[in-house]
């Protein structure tokens, strides 16, 4: 065989060398290309098939809350009327009145009062339990007051009349204490013993009382 | 004689460098892509399982329901003892 003959068989075999390292790596990759490829296309069935009855169940939940909304804006209107209403949730929600109530356009343009110059904590603390029972736990006054006796208020009670006026209008004032007090209190030697005038611990007392200062007082403890 | 001389020079200069420089490009790309899809997979399979708990808004849709519900009574009570406010 010449020379160029040899040179060309080993050319050609080199190349078909070549080619077949070249292909097989690209086969290789390929094969791990389709294997990613399956995983990715099951977790995405997986996520079609977990996701798909979500939509049902928060239009469910949106439908539901949209329900207690309007029954409570529909009662808070009834009950309070659309002026005051609107002051009361201007009052709880400072520039939320602007919005208005969703079933009530004619809201945004009610002007609202200073309800807070109108009524008073007590009525303000009902209406918040109204307005944020759902989430009374996020309440700025920390949680639903509903029953808790702690911080109930009766001062809704002072809006009403009465025929008698039973209540003071202004309650006493708190006794002063301390040095500068305008009625000083002797400390007593058994606190907390303090008996009315007659009783047993208050002739004890007296009795010790008198016979401080005498000689005798020593002398028969002794 | 010489034209196979010639033959080889260009098999050795021409075609083996373009042979090895395509089948190059080719294994390069397809290995470019290999991490791609790895990557693909593996936010899928973390998208899935954040699914995981989708499950759960049936309880809260649930809970919602009840939730309203205690509230419609608590509404249908308070219309009951509350005098309506005066008509302007």
């Amino acid at each position: 065989m010449p020379a160029p003959g040899v040179v060309l068989l080993i050319t050609v075999v080199a190349i078909v060398l070549v080619l077949v390292y070249y292909l097989v790596s690209t086969i290789v990759a390929l094969r791990q290309i389709t294997a990613g490829l399956d995983e990715a296309i099951g977790s995405v069935v997986e996520i079609i098939e977990k996701s798909a009855p979500v939509e049902e169940i928060v239009t469910a939940i949106n439908r539901d809350l949209d329900a207690g909304v309007d029954l409570l804006e529909g009662l808070l209107v009834k009950k309070a009327g659309m002026r005051d209403a609107v002051g009361l949730v201007e009052g709880l929600y400072p520039g939320a009145a602007a919005a208005g109530f969703r079933n009530f356009p004619e809201s945004k343009t009610t002007k609202a009062p200073r309800i807070s110059e109108v009524y008073t904590k007590g009525t303000l603390t009902l209406a918040r339990l109204g307005r944020e029972a759902p989430i009374a736990a996020a309440s700025p006054a920390g949680g639903a007051v509903l029953r808790d006796v702690t911080r109930g208020s009766l001062m809704a009670r002072a809006l009403y009349p009465e025929a008698r006026q039973t209540r003071p209008e202004r309650l006493e004032r708190s006794p002063i204490i301390g040095t500068d007090a305008p009625v000083q209190y002797e400390p007593s030697e058994s606190p907390g013993v303090r008996g009315a005038p007659g009783t047993n611990a208050a002739i004890a007392e007296q009795e010790r009382n008198d016979t401080e200062g005498e000689p005798g007082a020593d002398a028969s403890s002794v | 004689m010489t034209v196979w001389w010639i033959g080889d020079i260009v098999l050795l200069v021409v075609v083996v460098p373009v042979v090895i420089y395509l089948l190059n490009g080719v294994l390069s790309e397809a290995r470019g892509i290999v991490p791609s899809v790895n990557r693909i997979a593996a936010a899928a399979a973390a998208g899935s399982k954040d699914l995981d708990a989708a499950p759960l808004l049936l309880t809260t849709g649930d809970q919602v329901k009840q939730t309203v519900e205690g509230v419609a009574g608590y509404g249908g009570s308070l219309d009951v003892i509350l005098d309506d406010a005066e008509k302007e």
